[in-house]
């Protein structure tokens, strides 16, 4: 292994001794990580896979019924309108984040000052928050024993909303996570920014662009790989919905059932009645979507981003 | 900025800034915008707010009306404090070490797991490279959650649920870790520079460690403070795999107080709720105070991932 010696070796045998030491540090590199990985993601997932082909009963014990867990959980509405809603609070979510931490990468991108410095650090304060706690805080700031809300509307002799209720719920959630988020969101878009060569933006003031066309036909543009990277995080995330909800769910009594989000559902399956063969499907199942959801989008969007390069 | 390699980068950055600062001098219209920050700033905090002011009151100020934007006449911090640190044994104590147990041994296991693997990928034509980038790519997009119920059926038969390991184990896979860290050692560790120290004489650790290392830097920085904040702000893995409470992690424990509270309803879990408010701020203190110190690091590190 020692160098001095290759070194004095002919050319074409120094090439193939080289790339037999790249092999094995290569693998000595990333063999440890590896080890985890098979250990941790590989075997789980095709343990996953094994469990749901199996049913549990009272009567007969376990026995093998190849996809009829996956045939009942396509059929199971407590994880068919999980699933519904993730995928729709995923859609009203995922805009809405994006554009509330675009518009404040680009406002601070504008404006610098030490005030725009501090407020950029307030905004992403948030994302050190643990979920938990997010979503007790607001759920304190909703409710109407501890809350501001009632008397903010009172002040003005009106109704306060209750987000806990289950017509607002899907509000309240809505808040939560993009408070949780938008800062992280806005952290990344702005060192995006930070990296576009600022002689482009010099070259269309002296075209006669406005900053408004800076913004809309340069800014946003280079952004994209960005803005793709921050969108894949954001499904992967929503599709896995669970800390929030599980925590607003004694908090917002009858709002939130144990089966609002497939990820609640598989907890409840498996944990509070015992049933890991189902619990396990739906995991498997869930994963399976996110899986195939988040890469047809990216295959879709290849041309434009370069997340997958 | 001066560690990192990416000499261009940097110099890109100040140059920049004077060009902004002498083609924009105090522009007048910037009002307006300073005023839509101040008026984030107030909705980021409100709930910071909310927790300072309320984890100042006594149970009865908490629920005695009064406004919850504002304290109460009296100011209940010392005792709130005793409370929460005496309360069950002094659990909540424990609760923390946990946590911080969990985050730092779990945070850093990732990060060498990751800076290895990184740079091994990026800096190494081995056989299965390209095979392994490509599952690593597909790993990133596997949801964690779902691995939690087979990891604890696997774990159960091992025995070794409700036990430390059965948190900090899951917690060393970081597959966007991995990611981060390749990208990143594309570009900052020159081959010109691997090649030069390999010619003087240097293993490959040593190199890895004198060479690399320290080029690496920010990365890790990122890597090591992503990996803690998923650690100690995880409630699903430690709730999956504990039942013993006096292993929980901190948000473990104050959501088991939190319905506690809620079961006995307002009479009779009012003493709990307002330990459970300051304890929610307490909990926060270190990772804010992680981030507010380490700044420098991984603001520029948080683009790693977007530039590319």
């Amino acid at each position: 292994m020692t160098t001095t010696l290759e070194n004095v070796d002919i050319p074409t045998k120094r090439r193939r001794s080289v790339s037999a030491r790249q092999n094995l540090m290569g693998w000595l590199f990333v063999g440890p990580f590896g080890i985890v990985f098979i250990a941790l993601l590989i075997v789980p997932i095709f343990y996953a896979l094994y469990l749901s082909l199996f049913q549990k009963s009272m009567i007969g014990g376990t026995r093998f019924v190849l996809f009829g867990n996956y045939a009942k959980a396509f059929t199971d509405p407590s994880f068919l309108d999980g699933v519904w809603f993730v995928i729709r609070f995923s859609l009203v979510l995922i805009p809405l984040q994006m554009a509330v931490s675009l518009a404040i990468a680009l406002i601070l991108d504008i404006v610098i000052t030490r005030y725009a410095r501090f407020s950029r650090l307030m905004i992403f304060m948030p994302y050190a928050i643990p979920t938990v706690i997010g979503a007790l805080m607001w759920g304190f700031l909703y409710s109407d024993n501890f809350g501001p809300l009632a008397e903010i509307f009172e002040a003005f002799g009106q109704q306060a909303p209750d987000f806990l209720s289950s017509s607002l719920i899907f509000y309240g959630l809505l808040n939560i996570v993009t408070w949780q988020w938008a800062g992280y969101y806005m952290i990344i878009i702005y060192a995006a920014l930070q990296g576009i060569d600022p002689t482009l933006y010099e070259a269309a003031r002296i075209d006669g662009a406005s900053q408004w066309q800076i913004v809309l036909r340069i800014k946003i543009p280079l952004l994209t790989p960005a803005l793709l990277l921050i969108l894949v995080f954001a499904l992967i995330g929503t599709l896995q919905f669970f800390n929030e909800p599980q925590i607003l769910q004694q908090l917002a009594a009858g709002a939130i059932p144990n089966d609002f989000t497939p990820n609640m559902y598989a907890y409840q399956q498996a944990f509070s009645l015992a049933n890991y063969n189902y619990g396990a499907t739906i995991s498997f199942a869930l994963g399976a979507v996110v899986f195939v959801c988040v890469y047809i989008f990216l295959f879709a969007t290849r041309k434009r981003g370069s997340f997958t390069s | 900025m001066s560690v990192t390699p990416v000499e261009s980068k940097s110099e890109r950055r100040t140059s920049r800034n004077t060009i902004e600062r002498r083609t924009i001098p105090r522009a007048p219209g910037r009002v307006p915008l300073n005023i839509v920050l101040g008026l984030l700033m107030v909705y980021f905090l409100v709930p910071f707010w909310w927790l300072i002011v309320n984890s100042s009151k006594s149970s009865a100020g908490l629920f005695g009306g009064g406004s919850s934007l504002w304290f109460a006449d009296d100011i209940d911090y010392v005792q709130n404090f005793i409370d929460l640190f005496t309360y069950g044994g002094g659990i909540y104590a424990r609760w923390l070490a946990n946590s911080a147990l969990y985050a730092i041994v779990g945070g850093i296991g990732a990060t060498a797991l990751a800076v290895l693997a990184g740079y091994g990928l990026a800096k190494y034509t081995f056989a299965g490279r390209r095979f392994s980038f490509a599952i690593l790519l597909g790993a990133v997009m596997v949801p964690t959650t779902a691995l939690v119920i087979p990891t604890f059926v696997l774990f159960a038969q091992v025995g070794w649920t409700n036990t430390i390991w059965a948190v900090i184990f899951p917690t060393l896979l970081n597959p966007f870790g991995v990611y981060l860290m390749n990208v990143y050692a594309r570009d900052a560790v020159p081959d010109e520079l691997l090649d030069a120290a390999r010619v003087d004489g240097a293993g490959e650790f040593r190199t890895f460690f004198t060479v690399a290392l320290p080029l690496l830097r920010p990365a890790i920085v990122t890597v090591l403070l992503l990996s803690v904040v998923a650690s100690w702000n995880n409630y699903f893995l430690p709730l999956v795999m504990l039942s013993d409470n006096r292993l929980f992690p901190v948000t473990v424990g104050i959501g088991l107080w939190q319905s506690t509270a809620s079961t006995y309803g307002a009479a009779g879990g009012q003493s709990l709720w307002s330990i459970i408010v300051l304890g929610s701020l307490v909990s926060v203190i270190p990772l804010i105070i992680a981030f507010l110190t380490l700044q420098r690091y991984w603001r520029g590190g948080l683009a790693i991932g977007s530039l590319k």
